[in-house]
């Protein structure tokens, strides 16, 4: 079985902010408007397009899709917007790829954007919604429950404390000093500065969190022989991952995310990579909190359960490490604006695979790096693969 | 197409207005059961990925694919949501085939409208917050407005898209699944009450609630599982302008951009020659007219004369809505596509019962998002491989 | 990226210029009403918590029995009909201490969130829920909890019918 190989050509972003001035459409079409020109493309040269955008009641905009199409580059154009709650931005990985290995198009827009700061008082209060209607939404929960609760049974299971923890929150907002997006890059965090901010929901705290943000970022994909022709450094899909856990989350061990598991074996099954640990030279794992990077880790069989901080404590995720993890700065220090802070994760492994990533780059030249998002109610992994190589 | 792909299970329950008894879950539980037994696969073991179609705000719960994957034997596989029409989903389990990478895919889509005690509002909320919302207009305005602007253009009259509900709601009455078939004559529809000028009450389509379930598969599980498989010789999606300010208000440009598609990948250079009756959408009774036009089945301003002949009657000489559309079925929200490509399926099948078309082999299935999109895909279906072959 | 690129779209805005009616904006309040169906299984589960009693319901081919009850077995897909009621007696799995209502409001008091891992499930499957009656800083993991009801004239069939869960000794 040969399948169509798939490459990323051209990518494109926002500043991630916490109000935009842009609407939906304006931000959206910024993003896309740079990643055509990136690569010397107008939308002519577009088959279709993929849209990724995380729940319309931020905007209040019912099916949310459609209104954002035109300023995607989709007017006139067969366009589909996929969505798997937080997952959503590195679906798009996946989601562009088989548009595109299906042989029905040869260049796809992919892009994802999100505007929360629109829902008021607070984004934070549209979560509500995403609760049972009948069996949780009356508990009134906020959306920080079901990380802290995830958080604390991590932490109690594998006897890891909140200074392991805010390790990766100091790494990631370092890191985003470098990213000229970014929204929460600070060059001289400390650990200190994560315990001492204010108690959210215990165990979480306010340097835990990634904030409610504004963006937009997309990419352009392409079928191999074309790929070729727009960009003499293509970077190839070489797997995709996504898989779905139930949606009874109360019912499930939340100290191990099996669906991430099961997403990243997925992709690397399709890769062809057998030794991940060795094989995989960048991670850009979904953030949102800095416990997540370490769960994500476990979950991606890039460190043993419950051994994620060891790997943080050691350096081994530092940007000059031996396995970086976020170094662009991830959720915790460019910001989170849904979607789009997923696809951001695939854009960086496009630039650092081209040695474009500049003060961010990481040592080396590296082959292969994965990006992973995370969505729902504890519920959903998403796997892309970029590498190098253009796939067998 | 390279890997041929084909519809080899199909599975629905309802469509009724309401659906007390059984909750969403419930009720996709006993379309997805259903289907599986068609196709003869277990979704834990044969299934490699499933495409489901929803949109938060008919739902009434944000990121709602939360919830998608249990009832149709998902959970802990690859499973997304397309927010789209059913067709568009279809598209995308499609596409996942024709990698060569899955070989069995699941299509969902439902509604459960009864339970959105605010739609006209949310309907609403779909369009411009800042430059069409503002004008509090009922969001059917919009569709009056293309209603007079095509009827202007095509010369379409009140009487042929009052001869759409009369067929359409006939039609549902030969249907056990359909939850509005009714006898009615022109003029019942003509007297009915001005909602937004031209379009009066009964040319709009009221909702039911129900589930649909599809099981794609590649062609060798096809040949291997299913003894008359529906193979999707084309499909294509389009959008046009969201924005009002800037779409054609005559024509359904997306239906045109979407047939396209279809047709090229089905290698289909005559539509109204090469299909030989098809479900499209009607949501309101001009839009059955307006995108017959579109779809090249007939000339600008044929479609409501042929209706009135009797040619798109089940025994004229090109049925459309054999099942009775929306207008005689219910408005299914996300799996109104899905309700027009289970028709052409059960056509192709020999399995329509009292409403069986004869000997068919290529039939068209059509959606559209419904106000104030401009989005709609087309499928293009047939029980022979390679077209026209006997 | 690529060094060429020289600045990056996107505007700030400050709160204080949309309130300060600085920056034009439209507002909209959004009317979103929906009664949904509760089905079979979750209208059983709100009937027997009107009664004062918590129902799981069990798969006969996985051996499993779980809450909150469900029509049919995602792990297998067989439909499931064998409602049994549960103990409202159970063990904390997880909680936080949280201060922040859902519409983001500040509170002194925290509320307790907890996943409760319910006796007779099996695996041992939770609901969510609040705890009550205990210090915060005495929650912890693995504590056994028992929920405290509202009076049945007051229940409505509905998960607030208990008001949340306090610590229970055993005997």
């Amino acid at each position: 079985m040969s399948m169509r190989r798939v490459a990323v050509v051209g990518a494109g972003m926002t500043r991630f902010v916490r109000r935009a001035m842009e609407t939906p459409k304006e931000l959206a079409w910024h993003a896309a408007r740079m990643a055509l020109d990136s690569c010397g493309l107008t939308l002519k040269d577009v088959g279709g397009v993929c849209i990724g955008s995380a729940p319309d009641a931020f905007d209040g905009v019912h099916m949310k899709g459609e209104y954002l199409s035109d300023g995607s580059g989709a007017w006139g154009k067969p366009v589909m917007r996929s969505y798997v709650g937080g997952g959503t931005g590195v679906f798009l990985g996946p989601h562009g790829w088989y548009h595109v290995a299906s042989g029905l198009f040869d260049v796809v827009l992919v892009v994802a954007e999100e505007k929360m700061s629109s829902f008021h008082p607070h984004a934070q209060a549209a979560f509500l919604t995403i609760f049972d209607h009948t069996t949780e939404r009356p508990l009134e929960p906020n959306l920080l429950w079901i990380f802290a609760l995830e958080m604390n049974r991590y932490m109690q299971t594998y006897g890891i404390s909140k200074r392991d923890i805010a390790q990766v929150a100091v790494k990631n907002k370092r890191n985003a000093a470098d990213h000229p997006c970014a929204m929460l890059g600070e060059a001289s965090i400390t650990v200190e500065d994560v315990l001492n901010s204010e108690v959210l929901a215990w165990p979480v705290q306010r340097l835990d969190v990634s904030p409610v943000s504004d963006g937009a970022v997309a990419i352009v994909m392409a079928a191999e022989g074309v790929a070729e022709r727009i960009t003499d450094r293509p970077v190839w899909v070489q797997g995709v991952g996504w898989n779905l856990d139930t949606a009874y989350w109360t019912n499930r061990d939340l100290a191990y995310p099996e669906y991430v598991e099961r997403a990243a074996r997925m992709a690397y099954e399709m890769a062809g990579v057998r030794e991940p640990r060795k094989e995989i030279h960048i991670v850009e794992p979904y953030d949102p909190f800095d416990y997540k990077e370490l769960h994500h880790l476990e979950g991606l069989l890039l460190a043993d359960r419950g051994k994620a901080p060891e790997l943080t404590a050691q350096g081994v995720t530092g940007r000059g490490g031996a396995m970086p993890v976020c170094p662009s700065g991830g959720l915790l220090g460019v910001g989170n604006p849904i979607a789009a802070a997923g696809l951001m994760k695939v854009a960086e492994l496009f630039w650092q695979l081209r040695g474009e990533a500049g003060a961010r780059q990481v040592p080396g030249t590296p082959e292969r790096g994965l990006a992973q998002a995370w969505g729902d109610l504890m519920q959903v992994g998403t796997v892309t693969i970029l590498g190098t190589q253009r796939p067998a | 197409m390279m890997h041929p792909v084909a519809i080899i299970g199909v599975g629905w329950s309802g469509f009724r207005p309401v659906t007390p008894d059984v909750s969403y879950k419930e009720l996709i539980y006993e379309a997805a059961v259903r289907a599986y037994a068609d196709a003869g696969v277990d979704p834990r073991r044969d299934v490699d990925s499933f495409v489901t179609v929803s949109e938060d705000f008919h739902e009434g719960t944000s990121i709602f694919d939360e919830y998608v994957p249990d009832q149709i034997g998902g959970a802990q596989r690859p499973v997304h949501t397309i927010t789209g029409d059913g067709l568009h989903g279809l598209a995308a389990a499609a596409m996942q085939i024709l990698t060569g990478r899955f070989r069995v895919v699941v299509v969902e889509g439902h509604s459960k409208a009864s339970n959105i005690l605010t739609l006209p509002h949310i309907t609403a909320y779909a369009m411009d917050p800042i430059l069409n919302r503002p004008l509090r207009a009922n969001p059917l305005a919009v569709a009056g407005l293309e209603a007079c602007r095509y009827m202007h253009e095509s010369g379409t009259t009140r009487e042929q898209c009052a001869a759409v509900v009369v067929k359409n709601r006939r039609n549902a009455l030969r249907n056990p699944a359909a939850a509005f078939g009714a006898d009615l004559r022109t003029e019942d529809v003509l007297v009915s009450e001005a909602v937004a000028s031209p379009l009066a009450r009964l040319e709009i389509s009221d909702h039911a609630d129900g589930a649909i379930v599809l099981v794609l598969a590649d062609a060798e599980t096809a040949g291997r599982l299913s003894p008359r498989p529906a193979w999707i010789r084309g499909i294509g999606w389009a959008n046009d302008s969201p924005s009002l300010e800037s779409r054609s208000w005559a024509r359904a440009v997306y239906a045109e951009q979407a047939a396209a598609m279809a047709y090229k990948m089905a290698g289909i250079g005559n539509p109204a020659e090469e299909i030989q009756f098809a479900e499209v959408d009607d949501t309101y009774a001009y839009k059955e007219l307006q995108h017959l036009e579109a779809l090249g089945l007939c000339s600008l301003g044929r479609a409501g004369p042929l209706t009135v002949e009797g040619a798109t009657a089940p025994d004229g000489c090109l049925p459309i809505n054999v099942s009775g559309g929306s207008l005689g079925v219910g408005h299914l929200l996300e799996a109104s596509g899905l309700a027009r490509v289970l028709e052409v399926v059960l056509q192709l099948r020999g399995q329509a019962g009292s409403r069986q078309l004869g000997d068919v082999y290529t039939g068209l299935a059509q959606s559209w998002r419904g106000v104030p999109t401009t989005s709609g895909a087309v499928a293009v279906l047939s029980n022979q491989l390679g077209g026209r072959e006997s | 990226m690529t060094q060429r690129i020289a600045s990056y779209p996107g505007t700030t805005l400050s709160e204080e210029q949309i309130e300060q009616g600085r920056v034009l904006s439209v507002h909209d309040r959004l009317r979103a009403d929906y009664t949904w169906d509760a089905g079979l299984a979750i209208g059983l589960y709100l009937d027997g918590l009107k009664a004062g009693v918590i129902l799981g319901v069990r798969c006969a081919r996985c051996d499993r029995t779980v809450v909150p009850p469900r029509a049919f077995c995602e792990q297998c897909f067989a439909p499931m009909d064998a409602f049994v009621p549960l103990a409202d007696v159970g063990i904390v799995n997880t909680f936080s201490l949280c201060y922040v209502t859902w519409d983001v409001k500040r509170i002194a008091e925290p509320l307790i969130p907890a996943v409760i891992d319910l006796d007779g499930t099996s695996p041992p499957a939770g609901i969510m829920h609040l705890l009550g009656g205990i210090a915060p800083d005495r929650v912890h993991i693995g504590m056994r909890v028992r929920a405290v009801w509202k009076p049945a004239r007051a229940r409505q069939g509905a998960i607030t019918d208990i008001r949340y869960f306090k610590p229970h000794r055993r005997g």
